[in-house]
């Protein structure tokens, strides 16, 4: 028969990769399943600066190398596999993968969020054409361009700053008359020269040929429409989007509770409603979701899977 | 793997006959890292019918622009020099690459 772990973590995020250092340093048996890049979102962006303790020069990909180096110190095994199904009623937790299935006596879910589409024509189509959700991506194919970032929080004020690196000038778009994201960040972009501000504006359509030529804008307030044709000379414009996240729980979301938008339900505990799984990170219904949030959930997760073992197994 | 450069791209891929396969990349892209061992694990199996290739586009951005490439992962299939197929983004992954690669070979 196939090994039991102790932990099965599913997502290899700042969330699942603090889940996985906790538990392996708990002396747990301990596997991270992660299904696409491991760091999630965290490696798409350049600059953590609000991660207490992390390095001046920090960067998502250098503090998730750093964390992996962590789990892997302590024993805890990262594996490449997709998950596409759970049974988590059992004493024993069963996750079907495509390459092979696990069987564990808890379940850390640390699946994370993706980036919301705008769900505007050409968005689908021009995606790695000129449309993008990952600065660290594609920013340096924008040099000495001009590229529109989509959205006001945190995250688009913050790779509007990164791409004014590269762009010759950066739009931050927004459909209100004002910023959401921190002041410090708003700060630094509205004394940015390279950066200016389209307010109560969305975008209504992306059109071009093979690649972006063209961005079709609504002002919310007058409903006035405006077509921005890239340069001729440039050939395209870049449009970087990000308003907002979806939770990553399809795998899981009949079996658990979640809100209505699908993020899952846990306790201050990070427990779900069924007993030995738990969920962690982005994916769960919370009020903050940053890095420092998300390994805060991870380590708690680890110490109740931990507790609940002892509970439910050595008696 | 084949690594391609703006002076040897047309060479090895515009000029070259039969399948091409061109790993869009980048030192920056994190999801192309976490792809490259698919890439290789594709070649094993395919290889020998088709030129694995990679670009890395940081040293190349005019070259990728032109061939319609303007984010990553992004991976391409050329046929005597004209391509024919890509897959990009979230569809860049190791099932759909290799579904591309079956349709074309």
């Amino acid at each position: 028969m196939e090994k039991i772990y102790d932990v099965i973590i599913i997502g290899a995020g700042p969330a699942g990769l603090s889940a996985g250092l906790y538990a392996a340093r708990g002396k747990m048996s301990t596997l991270i399943l992660e299904k696409e890049k491991v760091g999630g979102q965290i490696v798409t962006t350049e600059e953590v600066a609000n991660y207490p303790g992390s390095e001046a020069d920090a960067t998502g990909p250098s503090l998730v190398a750093r964390m992996i180096e962590q789990c892997n110190e302590f024993g805890a095994i990262i594996e490449k596999d997709t998950i596409n199904g759970v049974k988590l009623e059992g004493r024993i937790k069963e996750l079907v993968g495509a390459k092979a299935t696990y069987r564990a006596k808890t379940v850390i879910v640390a699946s994370g969020a993706s980036p919301r589409l705008m769900n505007v024509p050409g968005e689908k189509e021009f995606t790695g054409k000129g449309v993008s959700y990952c600065a660290t991506c594609d920013a340096d194919f924008f040099t000495d361009l001009e590229v529109f970032v989509i959205g006001g929080g945190d995250s688009a004020v913050e790779e509007a700053i990164h791409l004014t690196k590269f762009a010759r000038k950066v739009t931050i778009v927004h459909r209100r008359d004002e910023l959401r994201a921190a002041k410090s960040i708003q700060e630094k972009a509205f004394k940015h020269k390279k950066i200016d501000f389209m307010w109560d504006t969305t975008v209504k359509e992306i059109k071009g040929d093979g690649i972006v030529e063209s961005v079709i804008f609504e002002n919310v307030k007058t409903n006035e429409i405006t077509e921005f044709h890239a340069d001729e000379e440039d050939g395209t414009v870049g449009v970087f989007v990000f308003v907002g996240y979806i939770p990553q729980t399809s795998l899981v979301k009949e079996l658990l509770e979640t809100d209505r938008v699908g993020y899952l339900i846990t306790d201050d505990n990070m427990k779900t409603k069924i007993s030995g799984v738990f969920a962690a990170g982005d994916c769960r219904v919370k009020s903050l979701r940053q890095v420092v949030t998300a390994v805060s959930d991870g380590a708690i997760a680890a110490i109740q899977a931990e507790k609940y073992i002892v509970d439910a197994f050595e008696e | 793997m084949l690594e391609l450069t703006k002076v040897n791209f047309e060479s090895e891929v515009l000029k070259s006959e039969g399948l091409v396969l061109v790993d869009f990349w980048s030192d920056g892209c994190e999801p192309c890292k976490a792809l490259m061992p698919d890439i290789l694990d594709l070649k094993e199996q395919y290889g020998e019918k088709i030129k694995f290739s990679k670009l890395n586009t940081t040293k190349a951005r005019r070259l990728a622009i032109k061939e319609r490439v303007l984010g990553l992962p992004t991976v391409c299939i050329y046929k005597d020099g004209i391509k024919v197929d890509e897959v990009t983004k979230d569809d860049a992954i190791k099932d759909k690459i290799e579904e591309m690669i079956k349709k074309h070979m």
